[in-house]
């Protein structure tokens, strides 16, 4: 049965072959998107060492991540140093969709992370919230990478 | 004795469908767009020069006569026939036709005119033949400034529209718009009013603060917007003629999307605070403000009925967005769009008919109508991003925006303007001199 055990080992490297490359895909879509949301650090600024300065969204939605909520428990950490910073939180929108309904979306998001911010002890007085709606993308492309990139509340030290 | 009658009997038939020839539908698709010849208006001897940009204008009676020209091509429902076939000298044709002459070359109906100009008034009178009846059909005369002589072509292609569909026209009229420069990342924004030909553009803001969504009030001597001055987004009003904006109420927090009532006396628009849109109205003379809806949910695109008793916008109140109506008072929410996708940007006609709105599904952008208890949804184009339609104030014409793909360094992005008639077709890209969003379209100017 010499044909039998070729064909099982054939086989076998076949799949291996199959699960490897799909193991690859899934790499690459874990590594920018999970579930509609961006996940990657291009574009991500930082505050301070350590703290990054924006979160993301998912399409329509302005739900917190665990990550988002862990990026602002260290924003808000960061805070508590700084008393005498104030912040101006930004809340962006995709270019796919429409351009007035972008605009309170942007609001919703920002105000989603002033009240996560708020949680963890930060004065409201000390978070003005301003949103964008889609008119200031990051990332200029017309795909679903840079719309997840662009899905964004952005805080950002008051001058 | 029998022949004699029965040959009157046939003239009587024939000439009755000869007069119903000279007629336009316009609730169809125009396949067939009516041969009209368009003379140029005879200049009254004597009459003064007319500038532009310093520099005198050739033959006024022929530029608007080709202004005319130009109104009936964009309309899709008229077909001007070419100048060097006329034979008839505009001073004649304008006093007797010789109608055998125009049938010639195919025209079904024929304009002619005349002007006089002196040195503070621009006279011009008009007549519209029916060609195929030998009749004339209308004949009319106004003044004006000699300035406003693309206003007197204007009003001379609505005077005709009318007569030949029954409908009021749209060509008198102005449309406002964003117009846009730069990168996709950094758009400079100024607010930009042009005549609907796409004549007289004058920018209205500098660009140094972002602007949008500017709306007429109903006479045209105001505008509402959305302004991005001192990073504080809030409505503002301007007056067109002295350029003064001075904001709307005093709202501590962002409002935007905002529209004039029918009457002109309130602003209607969304306030945001906390994470929540609600749609609010001031009174510009009392400074009133009234909370309209009351919802956790985002409220926006306020748009009232022309009666002003009713208002259709935007909420996700049922998870995603959808068109409502209710009372202008705020009361009887409905929800009217129960389709697949999103809708949003509803926006009333001034007849009261319909409601135009954009649609996204499938990751595709639909600009369509329906009634306004949400029956009769009609699509009528397709685009990978396009929104935000404005009627036409005869509620014939919609004029919307549209952005093309770019990449991620931005090339290949263009946002412009375009328009589509209610039938779906003569869909139309509308030439300006950058980009441009967000257009609204005026009333009559003549109204």
């Amino acid at each position: 049965m010499i044909l039998g055990t070729n064909f099982k080992k054939f086989l076998i490297v076949i799949l291996a072959g199959v699960a490897l490359s799909a193991c690859a895909t899934q790499k690459k879509s874990s590594g920018m998107l999970q579930s509609d949301v961006y996940t990657g650090s291009d574009t991500v600024e930082y505050l301070a060492t350590g703290v990054k300065d924006r979160v993301f969204f998912a399409t329509n939605k302005s739900t917190l991540t665990t990550a988002s909520r862990d990026t602002l428990r260290k924003q808000a950490a960061w805070m508590r140093k700084k008393k005498n910073l104030t912040f101006s939180i930004e809340g962006h929108a995709d270019e796919r969709g429409t351009r007035e309904y972008n605009l309170a979306l942007g609001e919703r998001r920002a105000n989603a992370v002033k009240d996560y911010l708020m949680t963890y002890g930060i004065s409201g007085s000390r978070l003005s919230v301003i949103s964008y709606g889609k008119e200031r993308p990051v990332n200029s492309g017309s795909n679903p990478l840079a719309w997840s990139q662009n899905r964004r509340s952005v805080t950002v030290k008051a001058k | 004795m029998k022949k004699l009658i029965l040959s009157i009997f046939f003239l009587f038939i024939l000439s009755k469908s000869v007069n119903a020839l000279v007629e336009v539908d316009i609730t169809r698709g125009n396949l067939d767009p009516l041969p009209i010849a368009v003379s140029p208006l005879y200049i009254e001897p004597g009459s003064k020069d007319i500038k532009r940009d310093n520099k005198v204008i050739k033959n006024i009676g022929e530029e608007i006569s080709k202004v005319i020209e130009v109104n009936f091509k964009r309309s899709g429902l008229f077909n001007p026939l070419k100048k060097e076939s006329f034979v008839q000298k505009p001073d004649i044709a304008h006093v007797k036709p010789r109608f055998e002459d125009w049938r010639l070359i195919k025209a079904q109906a024929l304009v002619t005119g005349k002007v006089t100009v002196t040195d503070d008034k621009l006279r011009a009178e008009f007549r519209l033949w029916d060609v195929v009846a030998a009749k004339e059909m209308v004949a009319l005369a106004f003044s004006t400034t000699p300035d406003n002589w693309r206003r007197v072509a204007h009003i001379i292609s609505d005077k005709i529209y009318k007569r030949l569909t029954g409908e009021e026209g749209y060509f008198d009229t102005r449309i406002i718009y964003v117009s846009e420069t730069g990168p996709k990342t950094q758009r400079l924004k100024k607010l930009a009013i042009m005549d609907q030909d796409g004549a007289n553009i004058k920018y209205l803001t500098l660009g140094n603060e972002l602007v949008l969504t500017p709306r007429f009030s109903p006479k045209n001597q105001l505008v509402t917007y959305l302004s991005y001055f001192r990073n504080l987004p809030r409505v503002y009003l301007l007056d067109i003629e002295t350029g003064v904006q001075e904001v709307v109420g005093d709202f501590p927090g962002m409002t935007f999307a905002p529209r004039f009532s029918p009457d002109g006396k309130k602003i209607i628009m969304s306030f945001a605070k906390d994470g929540n849109s609600d749609i609010y109205t001031m009174n510009l003379d009392t400074r009133v403000v009234e909370k309209i809806t009351e919802h956790s949910s985002i409220d926006t695109s306020p748009s009232y009925s022309p009666d002003g008793k009713y208002i259709c916008f935007n909420s996700d109140r049922s998870g995603l967005q959808q068109i409502y109506v209710m009372r202008s008072d705020g009361s009887n929410v409905k929800r009217i769009t129960f389709g697949k996708g999103l809708y949003g940007t509803p926006v009333w006609s001034p007849r009261g008919d319909l409601i135009a709105f954009t649609k996204v599904h499938k990751g595709k952008f639909y600009i369509g109508v329906m009634r306004p208890d949400g029956s009769g949804e009609r699509l009528l184009t397709q685009n990978f991003y396009q929104e935000a339609p404005s009627w036409s104030p005869n509620g014939r014409v919609l004029i919307f925006y549209r952005e093309t793909k770019s990449d991620s360094e931005g090339k290949g992005f263009s946002a412009k303007l375009w328009s589509i008639d209610l039938t779906g077709y003569n869909e139309r890209l509308i030439e300006t001199e950058t980009d441009g969003s967000d257009p609204s379209w005026s009333s009559l100017l003549s109204k």
